[in-house]
């Protein structure tokens, strides 16, 4: 495994009490695997990422059974042992919104060339050549290296920053909503000039996606794991998180999304809104909303069990997931609050 | 490659300068009293203490302005122009060390005390605020009184409180560009937080900063002329204040027209030169104030 997560978790302590932003998620990444990260805005997405790339502020809590790459435990190095090892050179970052993501006031090459000289030992001009090279690999002249961040379009952007994730030859890419503010022609190229990067070099890529868009992930995929509230809710296999969930949340999701293969089907919204991460949710974060919880949800949590071979849920009532699939398609089932059975 | 980038950098600055009718003036001005300092040993026709006889033998006393003293004279027959010459020098020199330094401190208090915030940025602006309480002339007279009166103790005295507003300004400046996505980008790639500061922060509040530098030059001129008009200035480097200050203890001040007017024209030109041209920086800093 790559990179491996077990029960991590990153609290906040503020003064109204903790934030539990990330609260026990595990999840692998194999080599040369692409796993998407889906949840709704404000699920911990982001932290996690930021908790990965140690990029949290000092007030942050973090524990966690296993927090590792390359079987070798990412928390007991020192910051300065991370910068040297893991950052860019094993791990790196295209980070969210690439439009505000690169310095006005520097040319893009030379921002790509600086990330190189701060990981290795190679020469300004040899750097430099090699921020050319990156170009071209992305799709984008070589010349416009020399060009600034304001005389590139949002698409160029997004592929600099691909660009500049590439520099040191990492083996995990995180993306954070890499396509998110672009328009779905650009975001078609972006994903197939990144499936097509990932086939040039030699080096085996993985790829941590994170994305609230459902359609971009599906496309992209291995494994795709669902987030809610701080938690993973499902991760399994891209096709069978879509065709057969085993959690409520993922069944309301898949609702929540057009099809172009029913576009006649009304879209159904999961009522009510994420729980406030700083209250104490001793049992299912998803309790509130789930038309299938029972008084057990409110006070056990949920296992994040392996219910089938590389198919996990936390959910304690997966032995009638049959009846919930079908139940799930009618919108009455979301409306009336909760249908106890 | 290096030297691209600082050719390109003063061109800028040039630009930016030249884009504004007060900048070119300003910046016109600035040139000429530099030139002036720069060569005075050889423009000025008389040495700066030296009593002048006229043709008939005696001290050329308080000559209004004529073909052979273009400025006048003073009080102890000396010539106005050679003073006036030699003062430029003095007062830009001055003005320059004194602004430069006190902006240079100014920057990096307001950067890291902004960039770090927490305790350091407390500390540093509690500080920063004791200074705030401190009135220039007093202060100059305590350390002339320990130090004695010396060019480098005025420079000394205007650079320990000329920094205060600069470091306010640019620690703000700087709160709202660390919140920057870029800033965080930076940091995702394992730039140091030096590299950060100044490769990063820095080029982003240039022209605050530079716009700045031009009121801390301004500041110490009127700093130095005020403590020098007031006697506390160094009396082997004549200065415009200084020269004003030779006018009050003579008396003259009210006959004597042109031995006033010469050092306090020099005096507003010189100041309202350095807010032209950060009238300039300002608005690149802040492009609302565009002229229309």
């Amino acid at each position: 495994m790559l990179l491996e997560i077990r029960d991590l978790r990153t609290h906040y302590q503020i003064e109204k009490g903790t934030v539990k932003a990330v609260d026990g998620v595990s999840f692998s990444i194999g080599e040369d695997e692409v796993f998407g990260l889906a949840g709704e805005s404000g699920c911990g997405k982001s932290t996690l990422i930021r908790t990965i790339m140690r990029l949290i502020p000092d007030s942050a809590r973090v524990t966690a059974d296993r927090l590792s790459f390359r079987s070798q435990d990412l928390l007991s190095l020192s910051d300065k042992e991370y910068r040297e090892r893991i950052l860019w050179k094993e791990i790196s970052l295209v980070p969210q919104s690439a439009m505000a993501s690169l310095n006005p006031v520097h040319r893009v090459g030379d921002q790509i060339v600086e990330a190189i000289l701060a990981h290795s030992r190679m020469g300004r001009r040899e750097a430099a050549q090699r921020a050319r090279h990156l170009f071209e690999v992305v799709g984008l002249q070589a010349g416009l290296t020399k060009s600034y961040p304001h005389e590139f379009s949002g698409g160029m952007r997004q592929r600099a920053m691909i660009a500049m994730s590439l520099a040191l030859d990492p083996s995990l890419i995180i993306m954070d909503e890499p396509t998110t503010g672009l328009d779905v022609l650009v975001q078609e190229r972006i994903l197939r000039k990144l499936a097509e990067i990932r086939q040039q070099v030699k080096k085996k890529k993985a790829i941590l996606l994170i994305t609230h868009d459902i359609s971009v992930i599906a496309e992209m995929s291995d494994r795709i794991g669902i987030m809610y509230a701080g938690r993973l809710m499902e991760s399994a296999p891209a096709l069978d998180v879509f065709n057969e969930p085993y959690h409520p949340y993922t069944l309301g999701l898949k609702n929540a999304f057009p099809s172009i293969k029913a576009m006649d089907k009304e879209l159904i919204s999961i009522p009510g809104s994420p729980p406030n991460l700083i209250d104490d949710l001793p049992g299912c974060v998803f309790s509130a909303r789930c038309p299938f919880a029972i008084p057990e949800c409110d006070v056990r949590r949920p296992e994040f069990k392996e219910i089938k071979p590389k198919h996990f849920a936390a959910c304690i009532r997966t032995d009638r997931v049959q009846e919930f699939r079908k139940l799930a398609g009618e919108k009455e089932t979301w409306i009336s609050s909760r249908s106890k059975g | 490659m290096r030297l691209d980038r600082v050719k390109d950098a003063v061109v800028g600055q040039i630009r930016i300068i030249a884009r504004h009718k007060f900048g070119i003036f300003g910046a016109g001005i600035i040139v000429f009293f530099g030139l002036v300092s720069l060569f005075a040993p050889w423009i000025a026709p008389y040495d700066v203490w030296e009593t002048i006889n006229t043709a008939q033998g005696k001290p050329a006393i308080l000559k209004p302005p004529s073909l052979e003293f273009p400025m006048g004279t003073t009080m102890m027959g000396r010539d106005i122009l050679s003073q006036m010459i030699y003062a430029t020098r003095t007062t830009f020199l001055i003005g320059l060390v004194a602004g430069l330094i006190s902006i240079v401190i100014g920057a990096n208090i307001g950067l890291l005390s902004g960039y770090y915030g927490g305790k350091l940025d407390e500390a540093m602006m509690r500080f920063t605020d004791i200074i705030y309480g401190m009135p220039f002339l007093p202060f100059l007279i305590v350390l002339i009184a320990l130090f004695g009166r010396s060019i480098w103790f005025v420079i000394l005295a205007i650079c320990c409180l000329v920094w205060r507003t600069s470091a306010r300004v640019i620690r703000a400046q700087t709160l709202s560009i660390r919140q920057r996505q870029f800033i965080q980008s930076a940091k995702a790639r394992g730039c140091s937080d030096l590299r950060i500061i100044y490769g990063h922060i820095l080029p982003n509040i240039m022209p605050l900063l530079l716009l700045y530098t031009a009121f801390n030059i301004a500041w110490s001129v009127l700093a130095e002329a005020g403590a020098s008009f007031l006697g506390f200035s160094d009396p082997n480097n004549l200065s415009w204040g200084g020269m004003l200050y030779e006018l009050w203890i003579s008396g003259k001040i009210r006959t004597a027209w042109w031995w006033f007017a010469w050092p306090s024209i020099c005096i507003v030109l010189l100041v309202s030169s350095l807010v032209f041209i950060s009238r300039a920086y300002e608005e690149v800093a802040n492009p609302r104030l565009k002229q229309r």
